[in-house]
């Protein structure tokens, strides 16, 4: 299928805001297009191709040759973006050679890929100026976007995945489990939809699991239920989940939704000599003042996120380090059907035969009553921020993708509250698109002397219908200055705003970040100059 | 961007010393911001009160009301008296397309079309020998709801440059048309609100739907009503249309597959809320930039401008064969620098009043 359908539907999905209208569309051209097409489209809106066609630079020197530098300038300035710029102010070549039809996606994609592999240079040159002669500027957007991977048209990987699983109708879980294992054009993954084959066979690869999740726990209904002959509880620890993956000399780290961080973590990755798949929470072992090495917090922790190449002093400085909940398969053996005491045992044998620099237990606490979870949930708001909480399963819980109902509850320690300022506010999208429903709020502090308000953070609606059309109503009625789509108020209406945790942030104007910011109760009652000043936060940093 | 890099990217393979006789600047002059015909005493496209106004066309960046005499076409005049911008105190003059008329002071006026709206036109000011074209707001693309852009040749042309910049090539509207009707095969049960100016675009719009074959009614807002009414006096033809208002505000499914027109600041507003699956849309020139469009929250952006594109203004300027381009406002350095590479004398006057996106 040509080049121009692929490029419709890039157009229909990025300027489309909710993500069932993404998926309809997305499945609609899924289920008309013939492979390869089809594949190579998914790969490019799930992240999946792993080269570039062309480089960034072969096309800004093209822009250089045939644009004055001046009037390009102006234009990628106005624009503020250089590959729309080029797709909309293109100049033809002088004799263009005219092309009687836009070549198919995958042409596209092979084309570039063999004249790559015959590292012909020039030929690359030539291909890509005579398809953007020959395309308009959503084509040749669509072609740049695609050809230095940097399309980003507002579709998760995860809303990807769910368009999959309705057209197989299967549970998204299946998709997730699958999704690692296959690759571009994703021939027998379309068979197996279509109902032309079974199911691809991944049993082999090395791959992402999908992992289990809890509920919060209901302080009311559920723990009555809890004993410890049928509940086991551990730490929940400020980390990230992870899960590590060894096949066949192989290693992977996965994020919880999957994304492969291995890169950021060589250091942990390297040690995988074994065939099984564990689910923990990843974290940094730095050294004391003593010098000794201990569980570092999630400000340690957070210099080596999203690093594509961490240095040698940092990985020395802030080891990666693995406390391990679960085991979800060895030896090719899937233990998911087995109970929690079951797989404890398995992984306690594991990680008995592991260096514990890297890798260590997830401790069973010992408890006997409510009580005794009542004061480790003390204890746990007493670490430093080291700990989220408790974990409480059930001791006979099978390994389920997703969060099923009554099996892993989690019991967060209380959550810290500020009295913070509405100062500026904007609209949702999808069925709130007309509601102003997203809202930013600061704190007072002082700056050159001065009182004023610094933002803290942001946070979506929480409230009820009613509440949201008293606040929309409220903005419509104090709006001061507009910022594209962001509505500045009168500094009048105080939040309550709670959050599990605070983080110093330099990108961020107060200096601070919060994790998990919702906003507990809107303070209709409290005057604004009430509100919390900027060194109550500092004094909950790391806490 | 500073001054040097701009010098040194500059070529003036043609540059050349202008001398004419008499200096069109003595006779045409900026007072407070607004062109001042000296010898006739008379405003172009004045935005505050004055005694004497020729005005291009009726959008309210051009035409506004409290003046005492009022010189326009007989479409422009009507559409003022529409909105209230001509009262009994204003005394208005109707002059047909090249109906020449002694405006006083030796300065002869005609009208020439400007291809914008109905009735939109060129002013053109004749004075000892001399001639100006204040072009107003102009565009060459076609446009089935207005007459279209005359060239007339001058010594001095007078333009706007509101899309001067190389990444503004308007996609022909039947394309953009196109767009919208693939939406709303792909997503049948969904109501299309679409944001259109009340005055030209929404019936440039609404005549290009029925000719590529749309014939469902269109649903429109109150505020569009009245310039409807006033193009079909004048011959134009939209089919059948109806008043949102006319029905119950529970009944939300009768717009699904359906086109609503409302002004552009309704699309996303509350009285949005009273359509099931709404998709909001646009219609504008700036659609074409995918941040401004998205900044607009507008998902179905429909490239549709009603002035002349980067390579229409420069054709356009170069067909007149001025030898002297004023430039009023928009995106006044890049013009500039583009024609004064092809020899053409431009100066930008960037008046004040005129800022980006107040224009229609
Ligand atoms: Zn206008």
């Amino acid at each position: 299928m040509s080049f121009a359908d692929f490029s419709d539907l890039l157009d229909d999905l990025y300027f489309t805001n909710s993500n069932l209208s993404k998926q309809a569309i997305f499945a609609d051209y899924l289920r008309r297009t013939p492979d390869p097409d089809r594949g190579w489209a998914l790969a490019a809106i799930g992240g999946t191709l792993s080269f570039d066609l062309f480089k960034r630079n072969l096309v800004k020197s093209l822009m250089e040759e045939r644009m004055d530098p001046y009037l390009f300038q102006l234009s990628r300035h106005y624009v503020g973006e250089m590959s729309e710029t080029v797709a909309l102010a293109w100049p033809q070549s002088p004799e263009p050679t005219r092309l009687n039809r836009l070549p198919d996606l995958h042409e596209v994609i092979e084309e570039f890929k063999a004249r790559d592999q015959g590292r012909d240079r020039a030929g690359i040159r030539d291909y890509l100026i005579r398809l953007l002669d020959n395309m308009s500027p959503p084509q040749r957007w669509a072609l740049l976007k695609l050809g230095t991977r940097g399309l980003r048209i507002g579709m998760s990987a995860r809303t990807v995945k769910k368009t999959l699983a309705e057209m197989a109708g299967v549970d998204v879980g299946v998709i997730e489990e699958l999704w690692h294992g296959l690759s571009p054009p994703y021939e027998a993954l379309f068979a197996w939809i279509d109902g032309a084959a079974d199911m691809p066979d991944i049993s082999n690869v090395l791959t992402y699991s999908p992992v289990m999740l809890s509920h919060p726990i209901d302080e009311e209904k559920d723990l009555d239920g809890l004993t410890p002959d049928t509940h086991a509880a551990e730490w929940k620890w400020d980390g990230i989940r992870v899960q590590v993956a060894g096949m066949n000399g192989e290693a992977r780290i996965y994020s919880r939704t999957g994304d492969d961080i291995s890169h950021s973590f060589p250091d942990l990755a390297a040690t995988v000599n074994w065939d099984a798949v564990i689910d923990g929470e990843l974290l940094v072992r730095p050294a004391n003042e003593s010098g000794e090495r201990e569980i570092g917090s999630f400000n340690d922790l957070q210099q080596r996120l999203g690093k594509k190449k961490p240095s040698a002093k940092l990985m020395r400085e802030k080891p990666a380090h693995l406390i391990a909940y679960d085991i979800i398969s060895e030896d090719g053996a899937s233990f998911r059907d087995s109970s929690l005491d079951e797989r404890r045992e398995r992984l306690e044998a594991f990680i008995a035969a592991r260096n514990p620099d890297y890798y260590s237990l997830s401790e069973r606490l010992d408890w006997s009553d409510v009580d005794d979870l009542r004061a480790l949930r003390e204890e746990a708001a007493a670490s430093e921020g080291l700990k989220e909480g408790l974990m409480i399963k059930r001791r006979d819980s099978v390994y389920v993708a997703g969060r099923p109902k009554h099996a892993w509850y989690k019991w967060k320690r209380e959550p810290f509250l500020l009295d913070a300022v509405l100062m500026y506010a904007q609209r949702g999208t999808g069925k709130r698109s007309s509601y102003y429903s997203d809202y930013t709020f600061g704190l007072w502090g002082e700056k050159d002397g001065e009182e004023l308000l610094l933002p803290i953070g942001k946070a979506y609606f929480g409230f009820t219908d009613e509440e949201l059309a008293q606040l929309d109503k409220w903005i419509r009625n104090h709006k001061v200055a507009r910022y594209g789509p962001v509505q500045e108020v009168d500094k009048e209406l105080v939040f309550e705003v709670a959050f599990d945790s605070a983080h110093t942030s330099p990108r961020h104007k107060s200096g601070y970040a919060l994790r998990f910011p919702r906003i507990s109760r809107i303070r209709w009652d409290k005057p604004a100059h009430e509100a919390d000043r900027i060194p109550a936060l500092e004094a909950l940093v790391g806490k | 961007m500073n001054k040097t890099e701009r010098s040194t990217a500059t070529l003036r393979p043609f540059a050349r010393k202008l001398v004419m006789e008499p200096n069109p600047e003595d006779w045409m002059a900026v007072r407070d911001g607004q062109f001042y015909c000296v010898p006739a005493d008379c405003y172009v496209d004045p935005m505050t009160p004055v005694d004497r106004a020729v005005i291009t066309h009726g959008h309210a960046d051009h035409a506004r009301k409290g003046h005492g005499r009022v010189w326009a076409t007989p479409e422009t005049v009507d559409i003022m008296r529409t909105r209230y911008y001509i009262s009994d105190d204003t005394e208005a003059t109707k002059l047909r397309y090249h109906e020449r008329h002694d405006l006083g002071g030796g300065v002869t006026l005609w009208f020439a079309s400007a291809g914008h709206i109905l009735g939109s036109a060129q002013a053109v000011f004749e004075y000892q020998g001399q001639r100006i074209v204040a072009a107003g707001d102009f565009k060459r693309h076609a446009d089935p709801t207005c007459e279209p852009f005359e060239v007339v040749p001058c010594d001095v042309f007078i333009t706007e440059a509101t899309f001067a910049l190389p990444v503004f090539q308007h996609p022909p509207l039947e394309a953009e048309v196109e767009k919208l009707l693939r939406t709303m095969t792909t997503l049948p049960d969904a109501t299309i609100i679409l944001g259109v100016y009340a005055l030209g675009k929404c019936q440039r719009v609404m005549k290009t739907l029925r000719l590529a074959g749309y014939d469902k009614p269109f649903y429109m807002h109150g505020a569009l009503r009245r310039l409807t009414e006033l193009y079909e006096s004048y011959g134009q033809d939209f089919g059948e249309w109806r008043m949102v208002s006319d029905y119950d505000r529970k009944d939300k499914d009768r717009y699904r597959g359906h086109i609503v027109l409302c002004p552009p600041a309704q699309v996303n507003d509350r009285w949005s809320r009273r359509f099931a699956d709404p998709i909001p849309a646009a219609a504008s020139g700036w659609m074409q930039i995918r941040a401004r469009a998205r900044q607009k929250r507008v998902e179905l952006g429909m490239v549709c401008s009603d002035h002349a594109d980067w390579n229409d203004l420069i054709r356009t300027c170069r067909e007149t064969e001025a030898g002297m381009v004023w430039i009023t406002h928009g995106r006044v350095e890049a013009l500039e620098y583009a024609l004064e590479r092809e020899g053409i004398p431009a100066k930008g006057l960037h008046l004040i009043g005129m800022e980006e996106e107040a224009g229609e």
